[in-house]
């Protein structure tokens, strides 16, 4: 049995999978474009112009646009976990899909991989088509902001890897809750999203860079949207690449454990 | 197993004939023993081996996502088999299995025998060198396993090879050239139907009810027997003359003769015990 962190032998065969997920998207296209976009204006009329009316700037920077690579960021994190959650866990469990796939050449980890890409991707797909939307108000600074689409797929594969070690050892879909509530929600709020992270107690602040994956996107987003790139970019960076990593390897290694006995 | 024969797996639930299936698939991993298929090492190159199978599986997974080609396409995808040849492929074994209508339907709308044919149709998108069949008619109705059989007949007049698991003994001796009954995951026999059925349970079963006064008789005449439930077995060569001697003899309730199955050398081997 292997480590839960030796590396997998994954092939190019993941892209298969991948191609499987991405030909699903495309034929239900339509109904795949409109949340980003809606989500976009939902949190920018909300929030950024509900509380923006009282907020007015933080640190010099208009309330909107301290959001919006907020929103990108939460974006990012919410469509990789949802498709590597629920996502994976009814492809697995309910269609059988990846007992069909690991009878042909696919093994269980090109499975597993082609999933996590397919989930980083669709962290893309989300950021490319809200960044049209927030340049349309004026609240991210281009061209530097396009640099947020390579970020939301390394992001979208860290989310994706969390995502599908919860979906690993997950006994059913209801237990998939948890890490919804427990994880996902408390990290939208207190990751340096919608008020800075330094309003927070500096215990607090310690907490939240150690461990909410979302303050490192939040922060490198913020970075690129507004042009304020500093060398701080690189530990941010780091964290998010050794995580991702991590996660990766771990979630291929625990899927690996549930499906091959 | 050898080149075009059509193998068989028979046991009880649980015996381990999935299991089995599963090894030579290179699903599950051999926790002992030495497993060589299409002449490599599960362990060593799966890839290859799985490329020159197709495995129908006992459980339905085909993909919900999909029309019955989509499904038959995308799986083509699987075995690195170029989009235009499995284009050409997915109609053509859409016709072998008479779903040619159902062409542009989601699977979800199929009745159980339409899946197993599809699921038929999509072992044999990359032209396996095996076919993997893991009960392929559990559930269907007489009509829909009679077409299965009959496409698998069909499969094995092109000369493939094929293994395949099934409690239905029936099915076993319509197709099977060769097979084994297993149980506890250990091979109890080996052989071809006829020559199992002759071994084991001889030519022909006389059945009579049971009663004391019967049992009583048969241990007198010194005839072995079998109880089965409320009937008693006797096996032999000739019923003809069984029959004779217990209707002379024993004065039974009822008689009945018939050539020996399946299924009483399956029973006689594994037990009437209930498996769970």
């Amino acid at each position: 049995m292997p480590h839960i962190l030796s590396i997998p032998p994954v092939s190019r065969r993941a892209i298969k999978v991948w191609h499987r997920n991405m030909t699903v998207f495309a034929r239900t296209w339509q109904v795949n474009f409109f949340p980003p976009l809606v989500e976009a204006l939902l949190y920018l009329f909300a929030i950024g112009m509900g509380i923006g009316s009282y907020v007015k700037e933080i640190a010099g920077i208009p309330y909107m646009a301290f959001i919006a690579p907020a929103i990108l960021a939460i974006a990012v994190m919410n469509s990789a976990f949802f498709e590597c959650t629920y996502g994976s866990f009814v492809r697995m469990y309910y269609q059988k899909s990846f007992d069909a796939m690991i009878a042909t050449p696919l093994s269980i980890e090109d499975v597993i991989a082609g999933e996590l890409l397919w989930g980083a991707t669709r962290s893309v797909i989300y950021v490319v088509i809200m960044l049209p939307v927030l340049a349309v108000f004026g609240v991210i600074s281009l061209p530097l902001a396009l640099l947020a689409i390579p970020l939301a797929f390394l992001g979208g594969l860290m989310f994706a890897g969390i995502a599908m070690c919860f979906t690993a050892v997950t006994p059913g879909i209801d237990t998939l809750n948890y890490p919804m509530f427990l994880f996902i929600t408390p990290m939208t709020l207190f990751s340096g999203t919608f008020f800075p992270l330094t309003l927070l107690p500096v215990a607090l602040q310690y907490i939240a860079l150690a461990l909410l994956p979302l303050t490192h996107l939040v922060a490198i987003m913020r970075m690129f949207t507004q042009a304020t790139v500093s060398p701080v970019l690189l530990l941010h960076l780091a964290w998010i690449i050794m995580v991702t990593i991590l996660c990766c390897i771990a979630a291929i290694n625990l899927m690996r454990r549930r499906l091959i006995v | 197993m050898k080149k075009g024969e059509v193998f068989g797996f028979l046991g009880p639930n649980g015996a381990g004939k999935t299991t089995t299936m599963k090894m030579i698939a290179c699903v599950s991993p051999k926790t002992s023993g030495t497993l060589i298929v299409l002449g490599m090492d599960p362990d060593e190159a799966p890839a290859k081996i799985k490329a020159g199978l197709g495995v129908v599986p006992q459980e339905t997974n085909l993909d919900p996502d999909f029309t019955c080609y989509g499904n038959l396409f995308t799986y083509a995808r699987y075995f690195d088999i170029p989009e235009a040849a499995a284009a050409k492929k997915a109609d053509e074994l859409l016709e072998f299995v008479q779903l040619t209508e159902k062409r542009d339907i989601t699977v979800e709308k199929l009745s159980g025998g339409m899946k197993r044919r599809l699921i038929l149709a999509r072992a044999l998108v990359n032209n396996p060198d095996i076919l993997i069949l893991d009960e392929p008619t559990i559930g269907l109705d007489p009509q829909a396993r009679h077409l299965i059989w009959e496409k698998l007949r069909a499969l094995q007049a092109q000369g493939n090879t094929i293994v395949l698991t099934t409690h239905y003994l029936d099915e076993a001796a319509r197709l099977c050239d060769r097979l084994v009954i297993m149980d506890n995951g250990r091979i109890l026999v080996e052989g071809t139907p006829a020559n199992l059925v002759r071994e084991h349970a001889g030519r022909e079963i006389v059945e009579v009810e049971k009663s004391a006064e019967v049992v009583s008789c048969l241990q007198d005449l010194q005839i072995p027997y079998e109880v089965a439930g409320d009937m008693i077995q006797v096996a032999t060569e000739s019923s003809r003359d069984v029959a004779r001697i217990l209707l002379d003899r024993c004065r039974p309730e009822k008689v009945i003769t018939r050539p020996a199955t399946l299924e009483d050398v399956f029973l006689k081997l594994t037990g009437r015990k209930l498996r769970e």
